[in-house]
């Protein structure tokens, strides 16, 4: 399985939720996508749920870095939430954990945007 | 059944095209492998990931996609060690030259990532040229008996 992906709104965050894998090729540029059709829509509080992803690769830490780059320039907040084990060990080994705001609930992430 | 295969050698061949789908096999082949061998999954994952990224370097930046140009893929199995091997064909690819994606200056950069993550999921790690051309790595875990 590729990634799937659907955005809903709570209030004025876009939540992505994010399942299956985030690799070079299809996952990775769905994801690429899906976020700059967000920022060029003018959302600018972006939460991605990625609890469902059962695998990233380097692509994929490279999608997100370029996202979070992308919506940090043009003014807005990119956060993450409910990280799998995996995942998290990769944002550490690649020291990337502390460049993300993380979370691992939605509420709180929600209104951390405030 | 299962137990008395654990440490049994196992050698694999193949030669895949320069596709993302072969990308996809090779993984899938290192993985099942892996278990076979009786790696525990966070080992399976590392391997097949340090397998993926290989297969990336050697299909992306190794063959450049050229669909007249195979990579090589070996799996060795034996009783202490589980090698990989994936050679290319491609013009050469100096692997010195990707800078450290933990220094700051790098952190935020998108790629850059793979060696890296190579080198940390796998025990040993070497690159050779080729004669006359390509590019072969060799990533080894160490069995761990049981």
């Amino acid at each position: 399985m590729s990634v799937k992906l659907n955005v809903r709104q709570v209030g004025d965050v876009s939540v992505m939720d994010v399942a299956g894998r985030i690799t070079l090729g299809e996952g990775s540029s769905a994801l690429r996508d899906a976020l700059r059709d967000l920022v060029s829509k003018g959302q600018n509080k972006i939460l991605l749920n990625l609890g469902e992803v059962s695998y990233i690769d380097s692509s994929g830490i490279g999608e997100l870095v370029s996202g979070f780059t992308s919506v940090t320039n043009s003014g807005g907040t990119l956060k993450l939430l409910n990280l799998t084990k995996r995942v998290q060990d990769l944002l550490q080994i690649t020291k990337l954990y502390t460049v993300f705001d993380v979370h691992d609930s939605e509420a709180h992430a929600i209104t951390s945007f405030k | 059944m299962g137990d008395n295969t654990r440490h049994a050698s196992e050698t694999v061949e193949r030669f895949l095209d320069s596709t993302l789908d072969s990308v996809d096999s090779a993984e899938e082949l290192a993985v099942g492998a892996a278990g076979r061998a009786g790696f525990n999954d966070d080992d399976v994952m590392k391997i097949g990931m340090a397998v993926r990224e290989s297969m990336v370097n050697a299909v992306v930046h190794g063959n450049r996609y050229n669909e007249n140009k195979k990579v090589r893929l070996s799996v060795i199995r034996n009783s202490s060690r589980f090698t990989v091997r994936i050679a290319d064909q491609g013009e050469g690819f100096d692997f010195d030259s990707v800078p450290d994606p933990l220094s700051s200056e790098n952190l935020m950069r998108t790629s850059g990532r793979g060696i890296f993550l190579i080198r940390s999921f796998m025990d040993e790690f070497q690159i050779r040229r080729l004669d006359p051309g390509g590019t072969e790595v060799t990533l080894v875990k160490y069995m761990v008996s049981k």
